[in-house]
């Protein structure tokens, strides 16, 4: 019956499977599976067919951070950049970083075109942003990677129009040898409303990690959350927005550390007690008795 | 084998039954060292002699029918299934009975089943399962969790007697998830599994039962303790170096 089934499955459904697994691959450690899949699948085209579709789509779930040439600091990969499959725009450089999905490298950078790029009116609401998450978040992450895209309107040239900015914030670290990697990704919408004169923020936030040595243990978290400001110049709208955004991601944190706070005594214990009901540890040397006599729930005055 | 068992400990904990059946089907050559080293969250079923659930594992499985602890029946009924002998079944139901007790005592419900049966040296083999449903839809009491789950398999090898004692070797799995969701704070989901041994060399007098189930109790309160503060204290580490709460960024400004 296994022959069979081993017969029946078709190179397709191989890469299938193996695309579940590297899509499955916790924060930092899809290299890993990789080197796994390979060995298991024993099959260099079904292999390589899987990791050049699986690549690109968890390296922008987990949006990494790719160093690019010459200093020029990280580009992200977000499906927010992306203008080609390897091709991500890094707009505070207004560079466009080539990068290679497997190796999860940046080959080369090369300048961003003009149609690639914002408005200056709107550039000046994205570059006043992009100032004022930068500072937040190099203050607030210890090794974290920002980047501020115009998601919408990108060709409106003055007041009068909508457009809508994205703030990407991704913050990751990797410690295979302490068996420890984890990752927390941020995305903000942010929408410049003309007519109301208002800013919509909404957030997203997903905190990955995963504990390995001698285990298995993985934490998988996310909020959403919403908040809006008036429309003010770019330098104030950059302001309010940015301090909206560190106002909600700390309180997030708050919460997070609650619920790990409650794990002990409450959240834990409905699956099991650290204790018995009784406040003893369970009573072994008479269990002869209790089932002798079929009595125990009575004797322990636990009858239900 | 080894890559797959690499795949095992890197993939989420929740999935590892979709995982596990795919391993199975890249490497059906492997099915039985994989199916006998990949611990699957428990299943269960109703027996309806008796009016109650049990659980199923490899150990009370012969062909593709599951023996209750409760009736001795096979499950779907299956001729000349392999029992354990009368000695060993007196001492299964018995434990049955205990471990029932001992159960509802930590767990507040959940399901628990145990069986045994004689090894070839002159010893035998017990396995210990606890399945808890601790959602708030299920067995949850103080109705926290929004999904929740706890799976324990315990393996006991109880080797022959010599001058009055004998060795126990025991082999424990916890399996479990637990999903949290409220408004304010959204979604926060732990999943995980850990595998632990202890053997020991124990005087027979207090007879067989009460010395496996010190033992699982002892190892049972070492494995939710090393859970909570290790394994799950370890994300928390991680989740504060991503982002270290405001008081450290604060208190770490000036020297900057």
């Amino acid at each position: 019956m296994a022959d069979e089934e081993e017969e029946t499955l078709s190179e397709k459904q191989k890469i299938e499977i193996a695309k579940w697994f590297l899509l499955n691959s916790p924060p930092g450690e899809i290299q890993f599976v990789a080197k796994d899949v390979k060995s298991i699948l024993n099959d260099d085209d079904v292999y390589n067919e899987a990791v050049a579709e699986a690549f690109p789509l968890y390296n922008k779930t987990y949006m990494i951070f790719l160093e690019m040439p010459f200093r020029a600091g990280d580009v992200l990969v977000t499906s927010f950049g992306e203008l080609d499959e390897n091709s991500y725009l890094d707009p505070r450089t207004a560079q466009v970083a080539i990068v290679d999905h497997v190796k999860q490298v940046c080959t080369r950078v090369r300048p961003a075109e003009d149609e690639e790029l914002p408005s200056p009116y709107v550039e000046e609401f994205r570059f006043a942003l992009d100032a004022e998450v930068l500072k937040y978040v190099s203050e607030a992450y210890p090794k974290g990677v920002c980047s501020v895209y115009c998601r919408n309107g990108k060709d409106v040239e003055g007041p009068g129009s909508d457009f809508e900015l994205v703030v990407v914030i991704s913050a990751a670290r990797h410690s295979p040898q302490n068996f420890c990697n984890g990752s927390w990704r941020s995305v903000w919408n942010i929408e410049f409303k003309d007519d109301q004169q208002t800013v919509e923020v909404t957030g997203e936030m997903q905190v990955g990690a995963h504990y390995f040595e001698e285990g298995n243990v993985q934490l998988d978290a996310k909020h959403e959350c919403k908040d809006s400001t008036f429309f003010q110049s770019p330098e104030d709208s950059g302001i309010s927005v940015s301090s909206i955004i560190r106002h909600h991601e700390t309180e997030y944190l708050a919460s997070l550390q609650a619920s790990y706070s409650n794990l002990p005594d409450t959240t834990f214990k409905d699956l099991r007690r650290k204790l018995p009901v009784t406040r003893t540890l369970f009573p072994w040397h008479n269990t002869l008795q209790f089932s002798l006599t079929k009595d125990i729930s009575k004797e322990l005055g636990i009858e239900k | 084998m080894e890559a797959a068992l690499g795949l095992m400990r890197r993939m989420p904990p929740k999935h590892t039954e979709t995982a596990l059946s795919a391993l199975l089907s890249l490497l059906p050559h492997h099915s039985s060292d994989l199916l006998s080293q990949v611990d699957q969250p428990l299943q269960v079923i109703y027996d309806m002699d008796c009016g109650k659930e049990f659980i199923l594992c490899e150990y009370n499985r012969d062909a593709d029918s599951y023996r209750s602890p409760w009736s001795n029946k096979y499950h779907p009924p299956l001729e000349d299934g392999s029992l354990p002998s009368l000695e060993l079944r007196k001492l299964e139901i018995e434990a049955n009975d205990v471990f029932a007790v001992y159960r509802d005592q930590y767990y507040e419900g959940g399901i628990s089943s145990v069986y045994m049966w004689e090894d070839d040296n002159e010893g035998f083999v017990t396995c210990f399962l606890i399945k808890k449903d601790g959602s708030k839809t299920g067995q949850g009491r103080r109705g926290y969790l929004e999904e929740g789950a706890w799976d324990a398999i315990h393996v006991i090898e109880v080797g022959p007697e010599e001058e009055g004692t004998a060795n126990y070797r025991l082999t424990s799995t916890v399996m479990l998830s637990l999903t949290t969701h409220n408004e304010s704070s959204g979604t926060f989901s732990l999943s995980g599994s850990i595998r632990r041994q202890m053997s020991m060399n124990l005087s027979v007098a207090d007879g067989h039962l009460c010395n496996m189930g010190r033992m699982i109790e002892e190892m049972e309160g070492k494995l939710r303790n090393s859970l909570d503060q290790v394994y799950f204290g370890k994300t928390k580490e991680m989740v504060c170096t991503l982002r270290p709460p405001s008081e450290v960024v604060q208190m770490r400004l000036p020297d900057n």
